[in-house]
């Protein structure tokens, strides 16, 4: 498992780093979405699926809005290319057999990898509730507190807490920025 | 509103006022805690602003007040927080106070201390939220 996950990272540090370089803003986003998408399977390989299926529809939704938004704002090249390709399509052309092989050998790359994770994972209706189980049965020795639910949002989990009442700090001044007419002094 | 609705607002409110600091000092025994105790302590003043009107108060004046207070129960929450990497097992969030007895009142170290700053933090922040929204709507339409 440590192989592929790592295979998985390198691809997708590869992936990035080219996102970066790329002359075409919509090569860009697809090697963005080999990001996303390898992200999908690593969570699936270190066993949490609902995080996979979150990650998934996620991603999905962004790169089609920006496929869409590149699309229509900044794609000029495009029209020019299917020009050229309908010219050069007599015999064959090398260009267009080029992205088909690219595009089937990443095909088969990312399946192979989606059939490894999903071996990984366990049979349904069969999960592990380890950290449930260890929180439910020693918060009220560790911690002191006889309330299990403020036990792990105060003890256990604190940084979630220091989060939400830092989103309420930011909602107050979010408010009293927006909300007024006159500046104060 | 007329002056039963206010007079019974104005009775009430203190009840309920005093049930929020019970679910915030009980919060590590009982169910609630500092979220739900600071509804019921911002419930309390939204409810006398209802029932008497805007008019009635320098709601301005409350606002500043209020938004000091919560800056102040955040700080104060995040110092605590900072403590136990000082004091004790040196980790943030640590508890360094002495845990106490497994289900008095005073027990479970700093986390009765946690509630209580978070309860001032949400019902302060929620009062300058709504006292917020009330002025807007003085000002628009005076």
């Amino acid at each position: 498992m440590e192989l592929t996950l790592s295979i998985l990272l390198i691809f997708m540090i590869i992936g990035a780093i080219y996102a970066l370089f790329a002359k075409d803003l919509l090569s860009a986003l697809i090697s963005c979405g080999i990001v996303g998408y390898g992200l999908v399977i690593c969570f699936m390989l270190l066993k949490a699926p609902d995080l996979a299926i979150v990650q998934i529809v996620v991603e999905s939704i962004s790169l089609i809005l920006m496929v869409a938004v590149v699309h229509n704002s900044t794609r000029q090249d495009l029209k020019e290319k299917i020009v050229i390709y309908e010219r050069g399509l007599s015999f064959i052309n090398v260009k267009f057999l080029f992205n088909v092989m690219s595009f089937l050998i990443l095909a088969l790359f990312f399946l192979f990898f989606f059939r490894q994770a999903i071996a990984c994972l366990e049979p349904f209706g069969k999960h592990t509730t380890r950290m449930a189980t260890a929180y439910i049965e020693n918060a009220a020795q560790n911690t002191g507190s006889v309330n299990l639910v403020t036990g792990v949002v105060f003890d256990f989990r604190g940084y979630d807490t220091l989060g939400e009442a830092t989103i309420l700090v930011t909602a107050v001044i979010g408010v009293l920025t927006i909300l007024r007419l006159k500046g104060r002094k | 509103m007329s002056i039963i609705v206010k007079k019974v607002c104005q009775l009430i409110s203190g009840i309920i006022f005093l049930y929020g600091i019970y679910i915030i000092l009980h919060g590590h025994l009982t169910p609630g805690g500092g979220f739900a105790g600071g509804i019921f302590l911002s419930g309390a003043f939204i409810l006398l602003v209802l029932a008497n009107g805007s008019h009635v108060m320098n709601l301005r004046h409350e606002e500043e007040k209020a938004s000091v207070i919560e800056g102040l129960a955040i700080l104060i929450f995040v110092l605590l927080t900072a403590a136990g990497f000082f004091i004790g097992a040196r980790v943030f969030f640590g508890n360094f106070l002495p845990k106490g007895h497994l289900g008095e009142l005073i027990s479970a170290g700093v986390i009765p201390l946690y509630n209580i700053m978070v309860g001032i933090e949400v019902g302060a922040s929620l009062l300058t939220i709504f006292l917020a929204l009330v002025i807007y709507k003085e000002e628009i339409s005076p």
